[in-house]
């Protein structure tokens, strides 16, 4: 234990329970597939529950950490997500071992992600509160109609771009990779689970590292008064800048690993509604709460999973659920219950401080 | 004349993202949360017009007073079972809620009506108007739409500045402690504004499905999507400035799709929305408060 407390300078509890979950969630799930007690549903979620997971990292970022309201996230995903296909096929014949090609188009789309990062951070980062939420989410819905009218092909002279119709003719044996609105089919699924969850390792070895750090503490000063951060030196700008393109970069691998899984990909995968459900999952399992965020993902995409048997309810009661742990969270009945919680700890405490005398 | 066609189709369009954006405003102002149900109740007032003109046979205009019964009362119940346990909690919480009311109502009617497209047919009638010797042609629907959003929006100005419930409106929306204080019940106040604006929904999704007549669970998404960047557009929490984010957005619109593509059309009006906010950052008719230490 002291070990791994020096391993990760930030010494904190959360760094030890976020790392301790996704191991041990890895190693509960590698006996069930390896002892057959999985059912095919919840192995086909495998890969999106890591790619949700980073996704929701990523976004607690943006709005726990930087503290603003981020409805667009998606459009990130969407970004990394074809930008990785484009790299994954065409480095196809240069770069046969799949592993190291998901690695690559990773962190291409990682690349990508983080350049529209910063052409959305600088007007989106001028903004306050609603509008900025307001303004992301509408860089999102138009990633997805640019994506959406998107025609990439590659034949023996390289690749080939145009938008809003197949303005190139392509050479013998040449291939489109991304087809407009019909999207991407026939893709190598190379995601797996392994290389999941060492994206997910990756993100919170990096986010968690970065929280604990200067640049961490400089964003969060930010985040709680602005005015006041400026006035001690903190350049107010770019470490917004920062923390938003950071969180876009990781939304974008987390698009492109979601993407691997899949053989057919189309824009309107990532539309707002994607966006949405990883919100879903930063609010429910705590703002700044990196491992909340962990679990959150992980159960509220196996949970539609659960509820199979409820047939046609189960979005229902998964919108009830919702609601309901909305309530419960930021009703009297809860901070009732800690309250009695904290009363019976001060007086346990006290009558040990007594019995002490 | 095709300029003026498509102006005219564009101002048509945009009466029903005024009328669903001053619903988003009066919530907005008041309440100070994003109701993203807002898109939903449209879908349910479509539902319910179709239903009771199809099924029970009633005259179109029957079924528009009983959509906007039934939303009105919707709207006040959501507010009374979701929103209101969370009045102090912060604004992110009730996001997420107005959210998962959204998921409620959307699934309900997938559960209720199935999945497949209902064909809406128009409550005006297929009546047209024909100008400049047959050259344009402005259909009712098109009409009433326009005449109902400006006749909407001179009622609620009125009502907003003459009466003692509008007064009471604005009191809340300024300041709700004060208000509290000077004896105006912001409960009632609170769920007569979501009434007023789920009713407005009710009108919204009823013109909407005349206009575009296609009817599913998710046909009051987008519109939802659009009406809100309208109202922020124009500036969030103000009234004249809902209509005329509205009108703008869905001229905008119908430009984008006739000039520029169909498929870009979205991506463009998010794109001037943009544009706008950053140029002025509280909207078209926003009040800009300036930022105390």
């Amino acid at each position: 234990m002291k070990s791994i407390k020096t391993l990760f300078a930030g010494k904190k509890r959360d760094t030890v329970i976020s790392f301790g979950i996704v191991i041990l969630a890895f190693i509960i799930v590698q006996i069930m597939v390896a002892t057959g007690n999985i059912s095919s549903s919840l192995k086909g979620q495998l890969v999106p529950i890591c790619a949700y997971v980073v996704m929701a990292v990523s976004l607690n970022f943006t709005v726990g950490i930087l503290g603003e309201l981020s409805l667009g996230h998606a459009g990130f995903m969407s970004v990394g997500a074809f930008a990785g296909i484009v790299a994954t096929t065409s480095l196809a014949d240069t770069i046969p071992f799949a592993p190291l090609r998901l690695a690559i188009a990773m962190v291409i789309g990682g690349i990508c992600a983080a350049i529209a990062g910063v052409i959305i951070g600088i007007p989106v980062l001028r903004l306050k509160g609603d509008y900025l939420a307001i303004v992301t989410l509408a860089f999102g819905e138009i990633i997805k109609n640019i994506v959406n009218v998107l025609y990439i092909g590659q034949d023996g002279k390289g690749l080939h771009f145009s938008l809003l119709e197949q303005g190139f003719e392509l050479e013998e044996g040449g291939k489109m990779i991304i087809n407009g609105p019909m999207g991407v089919s026939g893709v190598a699924k190379i995601s797996t689970f392994t290389s999941g969850v060492v994206l997910i390792l990756i993100t919170l070895f990096i986010i968690l590292n970065l929280i604990n750090s200067r640049t961490g503490r400089a964003v969060m000063a930010v985040r709680d008064n602005r005015i006041a951060a400026e006035s001690i030196g903190i350049p107010v700008t770019r470490c917004r800048l920062l923390a938003f393109v950071i969180s876009a970069a990781f939304a974008g691998m987390a698009g492109t690993l979601y993407a691997m899984n899949y053989s057919t990909v189309t824009a309107t995968k990532f539309d707002f509604n994607t966006s949405i459900l990883v919100l879903v999952f930063v609010v429910l399992g705590g703002l700044g709460n990196i491992w909340g965020s962990i679990i959150a993902a992980a159960l509220l995409t196996i949970l539609p999973e659960l509820l199979r048997a409820m047939n046609d309810y189960r979005m229902l009661i998964y919108a009830i659920l919702l609601i309901a742990m909305m309530i419960f969270n930021n009703s009297g009945i809860k901070t009732r219950l800690l309250e009695k919680r904290a009363a019976k700890k001060a007086q346990k405490a006290e009558t040990a401080g007594k019995e002490g005398a | 004349m095709t300029f003026l066609s498509y102006l005219i189709s564009g101002i048509s369009l945009g009466s029903v993202y005024a009328i669903i954006a001053l619903g988003y405003t009066m919530v907005y102002g008041i309440a100070k949360m994003l109701n993203f149900a807002h898109g939903d109740i449209i879908m349910v007032g479509g539902y319910i017009s179709f239903c009771t003109t199809s099924y029970l046979g009633l005259s179109p205009f029957i079924s528009v007073i009983f959509a906007i019964i039934v939303c009105t009362a919707l709207g006040v119940l959501t507010e009374k079972l979701a929103y209101k346990p969370l009045r102090s909690a912060p604004s992110l919480a009730v996001l997420i809620t107005a959210i998962g009311v959204s998921y409620f109502l959307q699934n309900a009617a997938l559960l209720i009506w199935g999945s497949s497209p209902k064909t809406f047919t128009s409550v005006v009638g297929s009546w047209s108007v024909k100008l400049f010797g047959e050259q344009l042609t402005i259909s009712g629907t098109a009409l009433v739409t326009v005449l109902a959003c400006f006749v909407i929006m001179a009622a609620l100005t009125l009502f907003t500045s003459k009466t003692k419930m509008g007064t009471a409106m604005r009191a809340v929306s300024e300041d709700k402690g004060a208000a509290q204080l000077m004896g105006i019940n912001v409960n009632t106040t609170i769920s007569v504004t979501f009434a007023i604006g789920s009713g407005l929904a009710a009108i919204a999704g009823v013109l909407l499905c005349s206009a575009y007549p296609t009817l599913m669970p998710t046909t009051g998404s987008m519109p939802g999507i659009k009406a809100f960047t309208a109202a922020v557009f124009g500036g969030i929490g103000s009234i004249p400035g809902a209509m005329l984010g509205g009108i703008l957005l869905g001229i905008i619109e119908i430009f984008a799709k006739a000039y520029i593509s169909t498929q870009l059309s979205d991506a463009v009006v998010f794109a001037v929305l943009i544009v706008v906010l950053i140029v002025k950052p509280d909207g078209l008719l926003g009040k800009h408060v300036n930022e105390k230490v």
